[in-house]
């Protein structure tokens, strides 16, 4: 740009020529030039100040128009950052400890009408009914040409039954994606797996929910899409399992029983590899809870877990392992078992007599009432409740299944000298099977305290000591010789070293007072006895085992055979192999030099 | 120099767009692969799924105790017991080959010359 000069020759000279000042020049020429540098630079902030606003404008209409965009717009998956596998949206499988699947879904269809679509109503209901013969047809007629607009037929078919539903060719019946839960071992476990519904049900989906047993007690768990699928793996052997029940069924057919129960569990984790009730049921197809009568009547009603039963004598091994630990008794020391043994107006007898006196081992060996009640009132109340407390018997077992807390033992009103003297023999006390099963576990596997569980563990627990490791061998000890000489002698199995009690206790009627010719007979054992792996509970329900002159009752004749059974089917399956057993060390004495 | 910048850094724009426009189509297509893709996996794993509930099914113990009684005859299979388990002593160890007869003995005796019967 050309300056242009604050004082111009021309004009000065001019003006010098015409006698005026030329400073005035100079200073009109100044102010032109500053007014010139003024406009040019409110001209540029002007500019900066456009742009700036257009730089905003831009920047908050981009945000407010994606704002609007995605408000608009229909949600949608983000498929380009998908990286893993789709998300699984299923209830997870529930398997056995090996993996053999207890609980899967299986896809089929639902089926729906919209009579608005139909063509020809009389005729789609008379087809459905020839597809569906539990289907009343006047009903679905009323309902496909009253006012509805909509309504289920049938919530799941099998994909014959769809095809045959396309060929009616009726636009008004329509199908909608299921998940069905699927139990393809049937019966087996049933009390265990409990059984599934639906929840809340749309035409596309609809949610399977637990309704009983672990499928509602870990239905949070199997629904978290978290685990994306993965299965839960019980502690429970399917053949072992499907072993104990086809056993189970047929010595209760053949012993008369309303009634069995039976657990097998690891003694030192706590795993319960079967469990089985019966009678049981189809979770494939639930029967509906019974609304009148008794429950326990019914085949949902789990015995081993929900059944609380005076056990009778098979207690009697908490009192004397008791005994033994608080240093009172040593198993050779001789009790009193003279009877009868009154106590007010109670009198306690023994089965039949057993002389003047027994060794704490024989009082256990001939199952002496007498005997166990002396032993129990040199422990005292306070101390008894308190054992059993420590072993879990004053509370519901903590297993993994939605029914467990309606397990709860049924203890005495109050815990006096009486109350201590029939629990110490198994009455007054109502507990599960399965609470007898971690007693017995806690007692043989050396002192520590097993709490059931039905998940599959890695490791054995490490529960708190509740005797010690010597009481416990001497208790083995104990068990393992009521086997191979006392009451349980149909229990010893060649080769597995099956130790146990035996209990039968009359039941209860519900007037008061116990009935004389029904009993509950249990034996409770584990095996192999000089290293425990496996506790076993068996319990019928008023056997009667009639093969002698008179029927016999004792669970020595009832429970004890069907134990035994079970064990020769099951430990093989279980990885043990028959030992061969060391002979008695007969003859060697210990001395001290 | 200045003009030659201009025309070389145009010409790169015209490049760079030219390829996005490329990665854009190479990546609908792509995501439109893995849409199928997931759909093929999804109706794998129900392929899969019905295909592991028959065979659980179809390997019930149910079935399997029946089938084995059923076919007892051909099979002979037993539930397992005890006795199916043996100890290593009760296994016979394998026959020794007889050896060869290199030197025979005579064991019978020839009848004496005269006839007579031996005792």
């Amino acid at each position: 740009m050309i300056r242009r000069p604050l004082r111009p020759l021309a004009r000065i000279l001019r003006a010098r020529a015409a006698g005026t000042d030329p400073g005035a020049i100079e200073t009109a020429e100044r102010r032109a030039r500053a007014e010139m540098v003024r406009d040019r630079a409110r001209l540029r902030a002007e500019g900066r100040l456009l742009l700036l606003a257009g730089a905003f404008v831009l920047a908050f209409g981009t945000v407010g128009g994606r704002m609007a965009v995605l408000a608009a717009s229909e949600p949608e998956e983000p498929r380009a950052a998908a990286t893993g596998s789709p998300i699984v949206g299923q209830r997870a499988d529930i398997t056995d400890r090996n993996g053999r699947v207890l609980a899967t879904n299986f896809e089929t269809h639902a089926l729906y009408a919209q009579p608005r679509q139909m063509v020809d109503p009389a005729r789609a209901a008379r087809e459905l009914v020839a597809i569906f013969p539990e289907l009343d047809a006047d009903r679905l007629l009323r309902d496909f040409t009253g006012s509805r607009t909509f309504l289920w037929v049938r919530r799941t078919i099998s994909p014959e039954q769809m095809q045959a539903v396309h060929d009616i060719g009726e636009p008004g019946l329509l199908f909608g994606p299921r998940d069905m839960r699927l139990y393809p071992n049937g019966a087996i476990a049933a009390h265990i797996l409990g059984g599934a519904s639906y929840g809340r049900e749309g035409v596309d989906a609809a949610e399977v929910i637990g309704e009983a047993g672990v499928e509602r007690f870990m239905d949070a768990a199997l629904r978290d899409p978290a685990n994306a699928g993965a299965p839960v793996a019980l502690s429970i052997d399917l053949t072992v399992q499907a072993a104990m029940e086809d056993v189970l069924a047929g010595g209760m057919a053949l012993l008369n029983a309303r009634g069995a129960a039976a657990i097998i569990m690891d003694v030192h984790t706590g795993e319960i590899m079967a469990m089985a009730s019966l009678p049981d049921f189809d979770p494939n197809n639930r029967p509906a809870v019974l609304t009148t009568g008794d429950q326990s009547d019914s085949p949902l009603f789990n015995r081993a877990l929900q059944g609380v039963y005076e056990l009778g004598s098979v207690f009697k091994i908490f009192p004397v392992a008791q005994a033994l630990e608080l240093g009172l008794v040593n198993p050779q020391t001789m009790i009193d078992t003279r009877g009868p043994m009154t106590w007010g107006r109670f009198r306690i007898n023994d089965f039949r007599n057993y002389g003047p006196e027994l060794s704490i081992t024989d009082v256990i060996v001939k199952s002496s009432n007498i005997g166990t009640v002396r032993v129990a009132l040199q422990i005292g109340p306070t101390r008894q409740r308190a054992f059993l407390g420590s072993l879990g018997f004053l509370v519901p077992t903590q297993v993994e299944m939605i029914e467990a807390p309606t397990g709860a033992p049924l203890l005495p009103r109050e815990w006096s000298e009486i109350a201590q003297m029939t629990i110490s023999y198994g009455h007054g006390l109502s507990t599960s099977p399965l609470h007898l099963a971690a007693g017995y576990a806690s007692i043989v596997n050396g002192g520590t305290l097993i709490r059931p569980t039905l998940l599959r563990q890695d490791g054995p627990q490490d529960g708190p000591r509740v005797i010690s490791e010597t009481v416990s061998a001497q208790m083995r000890d104990m068990l393992r010789q009521v086997v191979s000489r006392g009451t349980a002698s149909f229990a010893d199995v060649a080769g597995y070293e099956v130790g146990g009690k035996t209990g039968t206790a009359d039941k209860p009627r519900p007037t008061g007072g116990y009935y004389d010719d029904r009993v509950i007979s249990t034996f409770a054992g584990m095996f192999p006895a000089s290293d425990p792996a496996y506790v076993i509970i068996v319990t019928l329900d008023e056997p009667v085992e009639t093969s002698g002159s008179e029927p016999r009752r004792t669970a020595g004749w009832t429970a004890v055979p069907v134990a035994a059974e079970i064990i020769r089917r099951t430990a093989p399956l279980m990885g043990l192999r028959p030992m061969i057993e060391p002979a008695p060390m007969d003859g060697i004495t210990l001395t001290s030099n | 120099m200045r003009g030659f910048l201009f025309v070389l850094s145009a010409l790169g724009v015209m490049g760079l767009a030219f390829w996005a426009y490329h990665e854009n189509y190479r990546t609908q297509a792509t995501l439109r692969e893995v849409r199928v893709l997931h759909a093929q996996i999804g109706a794998a794993h129900t392929r899969l799924r019905m295909l592991n509930a028959e065979w659980a099914y179809l390997n019930r113990p149910d079935r399997l105790r029946d089938l084995a009684d059923l076919n007892f005859d051909r099979l002979g299979l037993l539930p397992l017991m005890p006795e199916a388990f043996g100890r290593v002593d009760q296994v016979a160890f394998p026959p020794t080959p007889l050896s060869q007869i290199v030197d025979p003995v005579d064991i019978s005796f020839d009848p004496a010359p005269n006839g007579e019967e031996p005792l």
